[in-house]
């Protein structure tokens, strides 16, 4: 727990001490699944992410809360390496981005609001094709509709599917190429408690993956996260393990 | 990591968009339409039974260049408004591989629409046999849509990012087709001549050769800045 709260950064006050966060920075980026350092992305006038700072170890899980417009999901296109960032230092899986980005894309998974899914292709058309882009064998996308009990449904154009079988097949289409690093922007969104409990054990806890999961919902993500990080207006509230967490910093942050 | 071979991934690619337009028909309907519309209306419009040389020959390019951007307009829209961008973004594969998928796409479109068009442009419009010209007529047609399909491929790419597309698509296209249209329009106007009195010169073959090359060079250069943030 002393390691836990070493760790603990809070921007407000001390964040922007630069001899602490390279301090911060050097003892966390050799190890870390995904590191940055005050990493800052605007979009024209309007910053999205202010010289946000943490680390993420292999294996861990950081829950990223904040009301709407925080800047989460511009956060999770950054280390997707879909969105370039403008200042800061960023590295995820080891590489440094953007300059290493070709490294890491077929490494991580990506589960967005749009599924990334053609609707007027089948579920089946569409996993073969992304197969192909991360050159996986046919037998995956099986085996995948199968765990997310689809297959019987694999052959219907996704335009006629609910949200929430669109939903799992988004899941299949993160999971194909076998990510170590899943980037989750609401993942259980759209799906009913039984689906729920079909995609967990592939993007939950006990997958084992290194997770980045943004969320609604505190208290499910706090069940799920080694370490939170709370945004508002693009800012770092708190970043810090669950357990050091109180119910005020998380009701200050929706204020 | 290792990236997935490049052929497969294109025809991969290929394969979807095709089926997606045989599933939508947003593009071939549309071209077809357009340029059969557009040689009837040449054909009241200039109250004329049939056109020969140069102005035959002009007809028959800028209508299938016209036609032409229709689908240019849309080549990328599917994977623009649906996530495809970003998935083929996210994967390992070449960038180039897309690029190169699109220009096929292109070319397999103004094929479909050229075995509809110019029929009908020979039937409502050109005054000498089609036949006779074909034989020639083929090799400016492989290199005119050749032409068409590169600039079409990279332009598309660029226009869709932006939020008027429909008018920067054209706008953009317009000019760099120009030279194609010269080439092209030059190459088949002796063979649409009346009387046969013209000789193919084999400046425009090479021209057009010339000038697909280089801007195959440029789109596969700049491709990968345009899927880039």
């Amino acid at each position: 727990m002393a390691g836990d709260r070493r760790r603990r950064l809070r921007p407000n006050d001390e964040i922007y001490d630069r001899t602490q966060l390279d301090r911060f920075a050097r003892r966390t980026h050799s190890v870390s699944a995904v590191a940055l350092r005050a990493l800052t992305r605007r979009y024209g006038e309007r910053t999205a992410l202010a010289e946000v700072t943490l680390s993420l170890e292999t294996g861990q899980t950081l829950a990223v809360l904040g009301p709407n417009g925080a800047g989460k999901t511009t956060l999770l296109r950054v280390l997707a390496t879909l969105l370039r960032p403008h200042e800061g230092e960023l590295e995820v899986l080891g590489h440094s981005l953007p300059a290493d980005g070709w490294l890491v894309r077929g490494r991580l998974g990506l589960l967005a609001h749009e599924p990334m899914l053609y609707r007027e292709l089948t579920v089946r058309e569409n996993l073969r094709l992304q197969a192909k882009l991360h050159g996986v064998g046919a037998s995956r996308i099986e085996e995948l509709l199968a765990a997310v009990a689809l297959e019987r449904r694999g052959d219907e154009p996704l335009r006629t599917l609910s949200r929430g079988l669109v939903q799992r097949a988004a899941v299949c289409r993160t999971l194909l190429h076998e990510p170590e690093l899943l980037l989750l922007d609401e993942p259980y969104a759209n799906l009913d408690p039984a689906a729920r409990q079909i995609v967990e054990p592939l993007i939950g806890r006990s997958s084992g993956k290194t997770r980045v999961i943004v969320s609604h919902d505190p208290q499910a993500a706090l069940k799920e996260a080694d370490l939170v990080l709370g945004l508002s207006r693009g800012r770092a509230v708190f970043i810090a393990p669950p357990a050091e967490l109180e119910d005020s910093e998380f009701a200050g942050l929706y204020e | 990591m290792t990236r997935p071979r490049s052929a497969a991934v294109v025809v991969a690619l290929l394969r979807a968009q095709l089926r997606l337009e045989l599933r939508t028909f947003e593009s071939l309907p549309a071209m077809c339409l357009f340029s059969v519309t557009a040689f009837l209306l040449f054909h009241f419009g200039l109250d004329v039974d049939s056109l020969s040389g140069n102005l035959a020959s002009g007809v028959l390019w800028v209508t299938l260049l016209l036609a032409a951007l229709l689908a240019i307009n849309r080549v990328y829209v599917a994977d623009a408004e649906q996530g495809g961008f970003d998935a083929f973004v996210l994967s390992p594969a070449e960038r180039s591989t897309l690029l190169l998928a699109k220009i096929l796409v292109l070319l397999i479109y103004l094929v479909v629409v050229e075995l509809v068009a110019v029929p009908a442009f020979a039937i409502l419009l050109l005054e000498p046999s089609l036949w006779q010209a074909m034989p020639s007529m083929l090799g400016a047609i492989v290199l005119g849509d050749l032409g068409i399909a590169v600039i079409g491929a990279l332009v598309g790419a660029l226009a869709v990012r932006t939020q008027a597309r429909d008018l920067l698509g054209p706008l953009v296209s317009l000019p760099l087709l120009v030279p194609v249209l010269l080439g092209v329009a030059r190459w088949t106007a002796p063979l649409f001549d009346a009387s046969r009195a013209g000789a193919v010169a084999l400046r425009w073959p090479l021209v057009l050769a010339l000038y697909d090359a280089i801007f195959g060079l440029i789109a596969f250069s700049l491709f990968d800045f345009l899927l880039e943030d």
